[in-house]
């Protein structure tokens, strides 16, 4: 009985923490790879024009949040979501919602970023040939972001990882209800505060294959990518 | 990559989302068929089993679902006048008389009690071992301090423990902080992880007997100094959320979960949970007389309201 609690717990946590971070990382590359593509396009000629300001302050707006501490996504949200707040009616605080939305706010800048530099660095080179070859604005643009696809994959890999080793956003947002919003990071905290250690480096192993995993994934497509 | 295959990725990819927020989305919407219940607590309920023991009959027995966010007295009922509670199980006489006094906490209810114990390192460097006096230890530990031979650590989270910590340096004229005192370590977490820390530290601290003793096993470098004074007695109380600040929350359920605590079939469950053949929680909601000296006088008329509750 108590290693089939055991084991089911795990599996629990498991899952939740893979369908949070899976859901805000798919989300968040729906919205953060086309952002991060139009402002990776984005060429301004003359450096002195509103526009090209504009530019650098979002960019660097950008690059700020990438390294936005994930306690201070959840402080946010919290307070967003929090019942006396502006979004309280909602009912979402201490739900794995809460907890996607905390994780949306850590991965699309990371999306966006990521995305924006691989785009950048490609951008120029292809796009003048395609277009001097004849190539309409869309298809250049679309021939950019197949050559960056892996720049791409990239941030997505990142985000992800960022966000499945999260743990402060999704503590204060999720409030580590057992058998509800329990992930694999708050579980470890938990667990470990109860002198749980077998359930605790279990947790431990399994976010460490993840990562691996995730890992292998990535240096599997880079090669093959390489290759071609 | 042709046209085709573009939008053929695209309709997998967008598929592939709709169908992952869709399964969420359902799934909450079969969690909320049933009622939520929000119980804020204390670490030391949670951390000594006792939740984990009692919810899961009750939700058994009336297809509830109770989350239980854990965390200090203070920030328990933090949470509740937030409105992110249905209600509260907490321990801090001082800080349950203001949130009921605020009006946004009603029916404050005595549910059962346990004792603190002063736990320390076995040598006792501040000499405190069998004093039934918790002042006159505290007093000890302050002075050795001081002097560099003993180490304190408070949990320095509003909790309920903390607040009781608090009134004791108080009654000394005390007020220790790690910014003058390098004895006073203000730790800002847990019963559990406090205790942690002190067996690391071979610190003293003050503990709840239930999490004491669910931790003891671990704890080999410490064991109880001092127990059994009047101030160290430690009785919970349930508070219900005034639904008529917070609407929206589910008073239905937090009332419903309230009655069952204090009834008798809840209160012999709490006079059965046992660690190591020790009772950990003793139950006082219907003796009335133990609950008037713990600091609950009006437990009869509240215990005939919540009796006279119909759901």
């Amino acid at each position: 009985m108590y290693e089939n609690t055991f084991w089911e717990e795990i599996l629990n946590i498991t899952l939740l923490s893979l369908r949070v971070s899976g859901t805000s990382v798919l989300i968040g590359a729906l919205i953060g790879v086309p952002l991060g593509t139009l402002l990776g396009l984005r060429q301004f000629k003359g450096k002195r024009t509103v526009m090209h300001f504009v530019d650098v302050m979002l960019k660097s707006m950008i690059n700020t949040f990438m390294g936005l501490p994930p306690v201070v996504a959840g402080l946010v949200v919290y307070l967003l979501l929090t019942t006396s707040g502006p979004l309280g009616w909602l009912g979402l605080l201490y739900t794995p919602t809460a907890m996607i939305i905390t994780q949306l706010i850590i991965v699309i800048p990371i999306i966006i970023g990521v995305t924006m530099s691989a785009v950048g660095s490609i951008e120029k080179s292809i796009r003048e040939r395609a277009l001097s070859l004849g190539a309409t604005e869309a298809q250049a643009a679309w021939l950019v972001l197949r050559e960056a696809r892996m720049g791409i994959l990239t941030s997505i890999i990142a985000a992800f990882g960022a966000a499945i080793s999260e743990v402060g956003g999704i503590m204060i947002t999720g409030g580590n209800i057992r058998w509800w919003t329990r992930t694999l990071t708050t579980a470890i905290v938990i667990e470990t505060e109860l002198g749980n250690f077998k359930m605790a480096l279990t947790l431990g192993a399994i976010l460490l294959s993840i990562s691996f995993i995730i890992n292998l994934a990535l240096t599997i497509v880079q090669l093959k990518g390489a290759r071609k | 990559m042709t046209m085709k295959e573009k939008s053929k990725i695209l309709i997998a990819t967008l598929t592939l989302a709709i169908a992952i927020v869709g399964a969420f989305a359902y799934e909450q919407h079969m969690r909320s068929q049933k009622s939520i219940i929000v119980l804020a607590t204390t670490t030391s309920t949670y951390d000594s089993g006792l939740l984990d023991y009692l919810m899961p009959i009750f939700q058994e027995k009336y297809n509830a679902e109770v989350h239980v966010i854990f965390v200090g007295t203070g920030q328990a009922i933090e949470a509740a006048k937030r409105g992110n509670a249905d209600l509260v199980l907490v321990h801090s006489r001082q800080l349950e008389l203001e949130f009921v006094n605020s009006t946004y906490g009603i029916h404050r209810v005595g549910v059962m009690y346990n004792d603190f114990v002063i736990i320390g390192p076995l040598n006792d460097p501040a000499g405190i071992g069998g004093l039934k006096n918790a002042t006159e230890a505290f007093r000890r530990i302050a002075e050795e301090g001081d002097k560099g031979n003993a180490k304190f650590i408070s949990r320095a989270d509003k909790s309920g423990t903390h607040i009781l910590e608090l009134s004791i340096w108080n009654m000394l004229g005390l007020a220790p902080s790690n910014k003058a005192q390098t004895w006073y370590i203000e730790a800002g977490a847990g019963m559990g992880a406090v205790l942690r820390m002190a067996n690391e530290k071979k610190a003293y601290t003050l503990t709840d007997r239930a999490t004491w003793l669910s931790f003891k096993s671990h704890l080999a470098n410490l064991r109880v100094h001092v127990e059994g004074d009047a101030v160290l007695l430690n009785p919970y109380a349930i508070i219900l959320v005034n639904p008529e600040k917070y609407p929206q929350r589910n008073y239905k359920g937090a009332l419903m979960l309230a009655k069952w605590m204090i009834s008798e079939e809840g209160q012999n469950l709490i006079a059965n949970f046992k660690k190591e053949g020790e009772a950990l929680f003793k139950p006082i909601a219907r003796n009335i007389e133990l609950a008037h000296m713990l600091g609950f006088p009006e437990q009869e008329k509240e215990l005939e309201w919540y009796d006279a509750q119909n759901l």
